[in-house]
């Protein structure tokens, strides 16, 4: 009993750790800057200097909660969806979903306009597109089961879109479009506003509290198909339910920051790690993790160079190094 | 005669991929707390079968009864009270430990959203205990041995207290020891009132413990009774399509294969 008892003491220390560690990274983060010098930004500033405080309200506090619910969407998003798919090596955006965001933006920016709205607007629905494609072709496909399926459908159509962001490229001005289109690939948040914000935020909170909920019924989804079932799942219901959220997630954080790569494959690894492989407790770290991990690139990417450095970078460097890591270091093994 | 728990009429099953029936008119019945081996080559359909035992899949034509109640009147969530399954193997690719795996079989007991809670970890834990490898409890899936792994299923499928367990060559991995083990604990769970269905290749494993043999061959039974009416030399050779012969040692059943391989 007087165990038991201890367990659920550092059940909760532990949740209130996951809790409590992005936000005070999220705090710290709001005195990090160029502004006025670079690095850090004394609190004084705040109250006497108003270019500061609106700098501040404005720009610095919605971009920094963007990276959090970035890098908390990525990573939850990549956990679910290496479950779903059996394997740990899942990225969340390969069912054509990041390349179909890419192929959007770049259009919009061709032929519709460069206001932020309009470009995560198409890149949101050619991201959707792009799913709804994998699955369709999925569903069409004569071999193999679900997962195969799937995957092989999800790897043509990026390909398609991929090719086809090739020939926007292409046909982009050198000296207007086809900057910002690669500065869209590359990923950053420096745009962002209030209103980006609120334009991800409700699609963001419905998909990661579902998926929150669902989180120990995810570990049932990641068992063969007549296992699940012989344990009452309705795999083909609960497996949407799931994509879905995850997808919508990832559709609109990478519509709003390009792409991002490398935070959906590697923080569920290193939550599993910490958490072992129960999606009950490594969904939540995934979460933590997530969002701190988006943060702090964005404030590397904020604050390391003159200009801005585009975050796809930050978050590849870092990503693949620690990848690098895992993979070579024996007692870090990807299973998990 | 008590009543059959599961009835099984005439189903024939046909794959949506190839045109060919897998399974063809299959007719049995099976007695609550008995034991029957579903015996056969490879390829006889046994796995189909028990996928439609389950009600994984709907018969092409036929029926199956669970308590005189067709299982397509069943939810998924009441099937999976009454029936359990091991299957022949699973790939694990997450390294979860055998209790966080085990205690995934209190799913059918569980809403979509709940967790398991101190009764069901409570059912886990004796779960374990029951197929003898608590030691091995807080090891992770990917470290264990073919058949180690073998008793996680079996124990997940315990915490799953079904009525009827199916379990798909339960001892074809598994050295002689090992199937020994496996074939006392289903013997104990059929003691206390379970009612087992097995399939297997191997027909000395279905001597050690069945009841009742279903034989079948290229999708259809060929025979079914009693262990003793059905365990000869004369039928099992027309099940596997070689000579054999049942042979008595020590008051166990040996079979020997006589056919020769330059046949």
């Amino acid at each position: 009993m007087h165990n038991k008892q201890l367990v659920k003491q550092r059940k909760v220390f532990f949740a209130l750790l996951l809790i409590l560690l992005p936000l005070l990274v999220l705090g710290i983060s709001v005195f990090i800057g160029r502004y006025p010098k670079p690095l850090f930004m004394p609190i004084s500033v705040l109250f006497n200097d108003e270019l500061g405080r609106n700098l501040v309200l404005n720009l610095r506090i919605p971009r920094l909660i963007t990276s959090a619910l970035l890098g908390m969407s990525l990573a939850t998003a990549g956990g679910v969806m290496q479950m779903l798919f059996r394997n740990p090596l899942v990225e969340p955006g390969f069912l054509g979903v990041t390349q179909g965001a890419g192929f959007g933006a770049a259009l919009s920016i061709l032929f519709l306009s460069t206001s932020p709205l309009v470009v995560e607007l198409s890149a949101t629905a050619f991201a959707v597109i792009g799913l709804l494609f994998s699955y369709f072709i999925a569903r069409r496909v004569r071999f193999g089961g679900w997962v195969l399926r799937l995957v092989l459908s999800g790897i043509a159509v990026s390909a398609l879109f991929s090719a086809g962001l090739g020939i926007l490229k292409y046909m982009a001005d050198p000296t207007s479009q086809l900057p910002e289109i690669v500065f869209w690939l590359l990923g950053g948040l420096w745009s962002v506003t209030w209103n980006d914000l609120l334009y991800i935020l409700p699609v963001v909170v419905i998909g990661l509290v579902i998926i929150f909920l669902m989180r120990w019924r995810l570990n049932l989804l990641s068992l063969s198909d007549e296992t699940a079932f012989s344990l009452g799942v309705s795999v083909g219901r609960e497996r949407a339910l799931l994509l879905a959220a995850s997808v919508a997630v990832t559709a609109v954080v990478v519509s709003v920051a390009g792409i991002v790569g490398w935070i959906g494959l590697i923080i569920p690894h290193i939550a599993r790690r910490i958490a072992g492989a129960n999606a009950a407790s490594f969904i939540p770290v995934s979460m933590s993790l997530g969002a701190v991990f988006g943060i702090v690139s964005d404030d590397l990417a904020r604050t390391l160079m003159m200009g801005e450095i585009p975050l796809g970078i930050i978050t590849s460097l870092i990503g693949a190094a620690v990848f690098i890591i895992m993979m070579t270091s024996r007692r870090m093994r990807i299973s998990r | 005669m008590t009543s059959a728990i599961l009835q099984v009429n005439a189903i024939t099953f046909t794959y949506n991929t190839t045109n060919q029936a897998a399974l063809n008119k299959v007719t049995f019945e099976i007695c609550p707390g008995s034991v029957t081996a579903i015996l056969g080559p490879n390829g006889a359909g046994k796995t189909t079968l028990l996928h439609l035992l389950l009600g994984l899949h709907p018969p092409t034509s036929g029926s199956i009864l669970l308590n005189e109640k067709p299982l397509k009147q069943y939810t998924r969530h009441e099937l999976s009270q009454r029936i359990g399954l091991v299957p022949q193997t699973e790939y694990v690719p997450f390294a979860y430990n055998v209790l966080e795996y085990v205690i995934l079989g209190r799913a059918p007991y569980l809403g979509p959203l709940d967790m398991p809670g101190d009764e069901d970890l409570r059912i886990a834990h004796d779960a374990i205990r029951e197929v003898g490898i608590s030691h091995l409890e807080s090891r992770v899936i990917p470290e264990l041995s073919g058949g180690e792994l073998q008793l996680v299923l079996l124990a997940r499928a315990l915490c799953q207290q079904p009525a009827v367990l199916l379990l798909d060559e339960p001892t074809s991995h598994l050295d002689l020891a090992n199937r020994n083990h496996t074939l006392r604990i289903l013997d104990r769970l059929r003691r206390n009132g379970t009612t087992i269905i097995f399939s297997t290749h191997d027909p000395e494993a279905a001597a050690l413990i069945a009841d009742h043999l279903v034989l079948m061959r290229a999708g259809e039974v060929l025979d079914s009774g009693d262990l003793d009416q059905v365990f000869t030399s004369e039928i099992l050779s027309r099940v596997y399509g070689t000579t054999v012969e049942v042979v008595p040692i020590n008051g166990l059943r040996v079979v020997k294969s006589m056919g020769r391989l330059e046949a």
